[in-house]
């Protein structure tokens, strides 16, 4: 990798200034994503900010009842903070899904917001790829891409986000503090992501110098009835092919509440607002789940290898509001 | 390598004190706690690093290769190329009569030419202060190319494929009978096609080099699976005497076959040592070993079948497509397996081969029976359904007492009890045969088995046994470790033999100054060094005898060989006196007494080869040697989603005398953990379009994970192979032969589907 210079940042203001006085600087968290890109020669900052000893690492209930999660927070923390997990436990469950014990230990809420496609023509230099070198092609939309999107894709891309956490936090309706030297906003979740269209360079709302510091969970109590599914090739250790976040709450048979979102479909974390208007006060059936999956995949379209996924996720969403339904939010 | 052979070893089954024990290897605590030194870890003064230039197209011409950016780099010692590597002989042609010339990775003369024949081929060298210096000026060499068609497509070129040419260690084909007409006669058959993708072996220690020359001589640290292959090779390469090269290799971090041939990094590590005039380290990254080091052929097979109404096979048929590089590999024993598993009326099986613009393709754990079996035993599977027989019935109907290509008689074949164990212990009575009748709450659940079968190897083996005033002893080969436990084994057998304590005896191996030993293959290596170690100890023996008969006041004055007993550190006669070693030496007032079997001269090499030879085709004309197996598997599929699991593993062996049950099963298990990754999830994505490996890492290319692994208990008979030194069968590959015609027949069970494309992945299924 290429020679960088290394700064720890004490303080959030500290760690804002340098990243403004310097653009082709880069925060980094647990840097399990950021290094594996640099070695790669993806990545190229010119100076890395370490932010790992920010005080952003708390864990706390907000006034409204609910949680606000600092940007450092480890993963493996996150996921096994009790008010998470009797809370939101489809956040514990996405979190516990992915990379490994020891990715977890590491990655941060943040940094696992900003972990980049694993695209494997977007890891090999050598490939055309219009996120890495905008203009060059996609070598993906004729080759190897059956873990690719088959929502919001462009001809410019086809690549997927690969976090699971951010899927169960879009179902969450979860929202993104950010800071700059310029001030503090918040991005709801659903919208910090973007879909490539021409620009799959562009590929947050984030821009270049802000900071992320905190995600802030609703008050939510159809949340504590909510499961997270994962469907990879193996056991542990895979990223998606398809994944469901999803929270029901069922009166009298119907379906007085739900929240869904899709994950390994999209460059972003796909909440299924379709699929949710359909099911809101409609019996709580595995009739009504069907329906509302076609409705959301209505749009899917697949690529030489992925089409599988439109069925993929019919099958998932539908399994995974089954087991809602029976099971609850337990394993 | 050179040729020498051991003497015909001693009579098998005399199972010991210490061979059968699962005694902890002798080098865990050297690996466990991190003082076990691998390749890339020794030290040297002004240590440089070395890092590869991988070409991005599959076949052209090197016009211009932009250095300047890269030797800007701090630290930067040299950046080479072809424009200015100094000159290195091409590989000496191959040759069965000279098994070092199978050595070569490929052809390819690295930086000595501009022609790239491959996407990845290495197409320069940076030297540097560090490994990051080395890594990071790498990423800024500049190649352009003018570039040429290539053919890198296995599946687009499959029906250009050519026979394969039979020569003295392999054949292309072979048949008994007409059995294309017997398939069309029979009255219930099956006629499938069955693929398999690349695999790689993704060994966890990445191939790394350490050079070091002094003058004219050359040293090398390397994790090799032959370090006489090795030293052979690089003394052809830079025109140098084999004498002035030593090759150190005592710990090997797996190699799977992959560590067999002499690929581009070594070659290059040691060519950058010459240039920089340091001692020079190259570790591959992980994705240079899959750009640089070949990986399993993808294969295409065709299995047809035809039984009659009594589930007796009429008809077998096998053929194969695999492919080899342009510039190296060699053909897979694809149809091995079909030659000897079943007593089919007429047989027929067939190899072809396609060439491709790609690296060379190499032997990978069971090349030819890992995925000749997926297709055999699948088949066979299928046949078995369609006759309406319990599979594991179907195969004892055919179970022959010769060997079914050509009436040779088995040297040992214990198919039979090798089903009736597993199915015990399996609970096989417990299935009910119908797909789909078998769940576990929302999983269903299938029960599948397949046969296991791999051919046993014997090599030539020189050994030295030294037996001192100490009652020690000391065994040099320059044998392989790669983790199987092979010196452990070993200090068992010579223990055993001199009849002292197992501590008493230590093996040194790994190193091209010991007498030459096996390269570490064909699960051959343990047979290979016991039947010289055996032959050695038993010369040691009587030579001790001899110095205590010159005493007259030793008890064993009179005393013939076959009268006493080794045991207690000495020999004894059964019962009464007797005399310890490190007493027959402090009378003679010799520091100890040593014997060599086999030789490293000029002459005794040849003698060796030519006895290698000979018993080599002895033997081949005189018995069928194997091992086999009957692999039971029960998995999981998830109804909705199409995921596989593995929940349940029984492996029963038939391998002859086992010589240490812990290493022994930790082979055969990790045969199966390997299996289970190709039947379900291993594949080398090489992108038609350029024939560029796009997964060249642990990320993408999923070998199992610890979740994907269930309890697998593995047993086995236990009963010696009278043909071979000690009763011993290879372990190391057996294990991983029939696992994924298991699962895939399991995954029929349970879903009455059948897939017959690897790896299964859930998309097959939905
Ligand atoms: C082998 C492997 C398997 C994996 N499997 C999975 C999986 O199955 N599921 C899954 O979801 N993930 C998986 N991951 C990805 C993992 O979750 C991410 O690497 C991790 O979450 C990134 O967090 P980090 O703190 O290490 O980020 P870093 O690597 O430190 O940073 C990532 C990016 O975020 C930026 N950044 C970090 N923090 C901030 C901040 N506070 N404000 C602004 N920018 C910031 C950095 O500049 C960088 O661009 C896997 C990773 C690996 C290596």
């Amino acid at each position: 990798m290429k020679d960088f210079a290394y700064v720890r940042a004490g303080d959030v203001t500290t760690a804002l200034r340098a990243i403004a006085a310097e653009p082709g600087a880069a925060f980094i968290g647990g840097g399990t994503n950021l290094v594996d890109l640099m070695r790669q020669d993806i990545e190229r900052p010119g100076t890395v900010i370490d932010i790992t000893t920010l005080p952003l690492d708390e864990i706390e209930e907000t006034a409204d009842g609910g949680v606000r999660v600092g940007a450092l927070v480890r993963n493996s923390h996150l996921a096994a903070h009790p008010l998470i997990r009797t809370r939101y436990p489809v956040l514990s469950q996405a979190i516990l899904t992915g990379a490994s014990a020891q990715l977890r230990n590491m990655a941060t809420v943040g940094g696992n917001l900003l972990q980049r496609t694993r695209c494997l023509y977007f890891y090999d230099g050598a490939a055309a790829c219009n996120k890495r070198r905008p203009g060059s092609g996609c070598d993906a939309l004729e080759g190897f891409n059956r873990n690719h999107a088959i929502l919001g894709a462009s001809d410019a891309c086809v690549a997927t986000h690969p976090s699971d956490m951010c899927v169960a936090l879009a179902a969450l309706d979860a929202t993104v503090e950010v800071e700059s030297v310029r001030g503090t906003r918040r991005i709801p979740l659903v919208d910090f992501h973007r879909l490539p269209g021409d620009t799959p360079d562009v590929e947050t709302a984030i821009a270049a110098d802000e900071l992320v510091t905190a995600v802030e969970l609703p008050a939510s109590p159809i949340a504590v009835n909510s499961r997270y599914r994962k469907v990879r090739d193996r056991a542990s250790y895979a990223f998606a092919l398809v994944s469901v976040a999803a929270a029901l709450e069922v009166r009298d048979g119907t379906v007085a509440g739900v929240r869904l979102a899709l994950g390994g479909v999209a460059a972003k974390p796909w909440r299924a607002r379709e699929a949710e208007r359909i099911l809101l006060d409609a019996p709580a059936t595995e009739e009504s789940f069907r329906r509302a999956a076609a409705a959301e995949l209505a749009s899917a379209t697949g690529l030489s290898q992925n089409a599988f996924k439109i069925e993929l996720a019919r099958r998932a969403i539908v399994a995974t509001l089954s087991r809602l339904l029976t099971d609850g939010s337990a394993a | 390598m050179t040729l020498t052979q051991a003497q015909s070893p001693p009579r098998p089954g005399a199972s010991g004190r210490l061979v059968g024990k699962p005694i902890d290897r002798v080098d865990g605590g050297a690996k466990t706690s991190g003082a076990a030194r691998y390749a890339a870890e020794y030290p040297y003064p002004g240590l440089a690093y070395a890092a590869l230039v991988h070409s991005t197209v599959a076949r052209g011409r090197i016009t211009g290769i932009e250095t300047a950016g890269a030797a800007a780099v701090p630290g930067v010692l040299a950046v080479i190329t072809h424009e200015n590597a100094p000159a290195m002989k091409p590989a000496p042609p191959m040759s069965v009569l000279n098994l070092s010339s199978l050595a070569t990775g490929t052809r390819v003369n690295y930086l000595n030419t501009d022609e790239v024949h491959w996407n990845g081929q290495p197409v320069a060298v940076v030297v540097a202060e560090t490994q990051d210096a080395a890594l990071h000026a790498a990423t800024l060499v500049r190649v352009t190319y003018e570039e040429f068609a290539a053919t890198v497509g296995f599946t687009a070129e499959e029906p250009n494929a050519k026979p394969q040419k039979s020569d003295m260690l392999q054949s292309g084909s072979a048949s008994k009978g007409d059995a294309e007409a017997a398939l069309a006669a029979a009255p219930v058959s099956v006629d499938l096609r069955f693929t398999t993708p690349q695999h790689n072996h993704n060994a966890i220690e990445p191939h790394a080099t350490t050079a070091v020359w002094d003058g004219d001589r050359l040293t090398v640290h390397e994790g090799t699976q032959n370090v006489a292959w090795v030293r052979d090779h690089l003394a052809a390469r830079f025109g140098i005497p084999a004498g002035s090269i030593r090759v150190i290799s005592p710990y090997v971090g797996g190699a799977f076959g992959g560590k067999t041939m002499v690929w581009a990094g070594t070659i290059l590590t040691v060519l950058a040592a010459r240039v920089t005039g340091r001692p020079v380290r190259m570790m591959l990254t992980r994705e240079g070993v899959y750009r640089t080091v070949g990986g399993r052929t993808p294969s295409a097979q065709r299995v047809a079948l035809g039984a009659g109404a009594d589930g007796r096979l009429t008809s077998l048929i096998h053929t194969s497509v695999t492919q080899v590089g342009r510039v190296g590999g060699g053909p897979e024993q694809v149809t091995s397996q079909s030659r000897h598993l079943y007593d089919a009326g007429a047989i027929l099986v067939r190899q072809s081969l396609v060439e491709l613009d790609t690296l060379s393709n190499t032997i990978m754990r069971a090349p030819g029976e890992s995925i000749g079996t997926f297709a055999l035993e699948a088949a066979v599977d299928e046949l078995a359904y369609k006759l309406d027989l319990d599979p594991i019935e179907f195969r004892m109907r055919n179970e022959p007492e010769r060997n079914p290509i050509d009436g040779k008689r088995f040297a040992h074949r214990m198919l039979r009890e090798a089903y009736a164990l597993g199915a015990e212990r399996f609970g096989w009575s417990a299935r009910t045969p119908e797909p789909g009748s078998m769940r576990d709450g929302r999983w269903l659940v299938g029960m599948g088995v397949a046969s296991a079968y791999h051919p046993s190897w014997q090599l030539p083996a020189n050994v030295t046994v030294r037996l001192s005033a100490d009652g020690t002893v000391l065994v040099r080969c320059g044998f392989h470790e790669m983790g199987m436990g092979g010196a452990t084994a070993q200090a068992q057998i010579a223990a055993d033999a001199l009849g002292v304590p197992f501590e008493a005896v230590r093996v040194e191996y790994g190193d091209s100054v010991l007498p030459t030993g096996p390269g570490a293959g064909g699960s051959g290596q343990t047979a290979s060094v016991a039947a010289s170690l055996l032959t050695a100890c038993e010369k040691l023996k009587r030579s001790m005898l001899a110095l205590a008969r010159r005493s007259s006041g030793s008890p064993l004055r009179g005393r013939r060989l076959n009268g006493l007993r080794a045991r207690d550190g000495g020999l004894w006669t059964e019962p009464g006196p007797g005399e310890t070693y490190a007493a027959i030496l402090a009378r003679a007032g010799r520091p100890h007494l040593e014997v060599a079997v086999g030789s490293d001269t000029r002459v005794g090499a040849m003698v060796g080869q030519a006895r290698f030879m000979a018993k080599f085709l002895r033997d081949r004309r005189r018995w069928m040697k194997a091992a086999c197996g009957a692999q039971f598997c029960e998995v999981r599929v998830d109804p909705d989603t199409g995921e596989v699991r593995v929940s349940r593993w029984v492996g029963a062996f038939d391998v002859g005398t086992v010589i240490n049950a812990k290493t022994a099963a930790a082979q055969l298990r990790g045969g199966i953990v390997m299996g289970i990754g190709m039947a379900l999830s291993e594949e080398t994505l090489v992108d038609p379009r350029n024939g560029r490996i796009m997964n060249p890492g642990l990320g993408e290319y999923h070998v199992p994970v610890h979740a994907d692994i269930p309890p697998i208990d593995v047993c086995y008979l236990g009963d010696p192979d009278p043909t071979m030194p000690l009763g011993l069968i290879g372990v190391g590959e057996v294990g991983i032969t029939g696992v994924a015609a298991a699962i895939a027949n399991a995954v029929h069970h349970a879903t009455g589907r059948r897939v017959r494309d690897l790896p299964i992945t859930l998309d097959k299924l939905l």
